[in-house]
């Protein structure tokens, strides 16, 4: 009973700042709003029993990429709020394809007999990902790494071309 | 644990986080609207490996280490395209991918 509710404040306070972050002609208010579904989407992990999914999203999410955006929102103030209207794509065309395709996806998810085995225990999940790291996944986990250190250096070449190109 | 909770309820709410950041996507002209509707796709995403996960206790820890893998992913997109956006600013003055869609210096 207590889940459903937890489960029912989270949702909606993760859909709402979702839907302010689409629908607002304000880009500093979508990225601010950005935090309250962050925040939302961690605590649905935390109530899936994903511990350490849950600080891994407040740490990366909420304390790097909300960050980063709201520093690059920032730096391009001005422009920034610039209409939500699109002459190619309006609001109106937007929902519309929105609408058909929750349509079709909600019907598949009600449709769909899923098979349910049960659910998981509510253990401390962290010793049995490091283990799957190590493990089953240890490829791409050392992919991940070259992907990380592409995207560094990836950056870091296209911000200093940025900066050559203001000197 | 979740007495009443099904399956159902959470890919729900990911198909609704979804579209909305589907309608993100779809109505910036500011390209930092479009990443963050982006994030909102991801994280709709992320929302389904573990709910999917949790509801098949034999693959547990399969579904959450891929979460952690687009949350991975996701970091470096935001650090790309942000890098991109502010060297597109910096270049046009402007960043309206309208206008961006010379592709030209």
């Amino acid at each position: 009973m207590i889940a459903v509710i937890v489960f029912w404040t989270l949702a909606v306070i993760t859909v709402l700042s979702a839907m302010i972050t689409a629908f607002s002609r304000n880009i500093v208010y979508s990225a601010f709003a950005l935090l309250g579904s962050f925040a939302g989407v961690a605590g649905i992990y935390l109530l899936l029993g994903a511990d350490f999914l849950f600080i891994i999203q407040i740490f990366i999410y909420i304390g790097g990429i909300l960050v980063v955006t709201i520093f690059a929102v920032m730096l391009t103030q001005g422009v920034a709020d610039m209409n939500i209207s699109n002459r190619i794509v309006g609001l109106i065309p937007a929902a519309l394809i929105a609408l058909l395709a929750g349509a079709v996806m909600l019907e598949a998810i009600l449709r769909t007999p899923w098979p349910h085995p049960g659910t998981a225990a509510l253990n401390p999940t962290t010793h049995a990902i490091g283990n799957a790291f190590l493990g089953p996944f240890l490829l791409p986990f050392e992919i991940a790494s070259v992907v990380l250190l592409a995207a560094l250096i990836g950056a870091i070449v296209i911000s200093r071309q940025a900066a050559r190109a203001e000197a | 644990m979740p007495a009443g909770l099904t399956l159902n309820h959470f890919v729900i709410l990911s198909l609704a986080l979804f579209l909305l950041g589907s309608i993100c996507v779809l109505t910036r002209r500011n390209a930092i609207g479009i990443l963050l509707g982006i994030e909102l796709i991801l994280n709709a995403a992320n929302i389904n490996y573990v709910a999917f996960a949790f509801f098949n206790p034999a693959a547990h820890y399969d579904g959450q280490v891929f979460a952690i893998f687009v949350i991975m992913l996701a970091a470096a997109e935001a650090v790309i395209g942000l890098a991109i956006v502010l060297a597109i600013y910096n270049h046009l003055r402007t960043i309206d991918v309208a206008a961006n869609e010379t592709l030209k210096g």
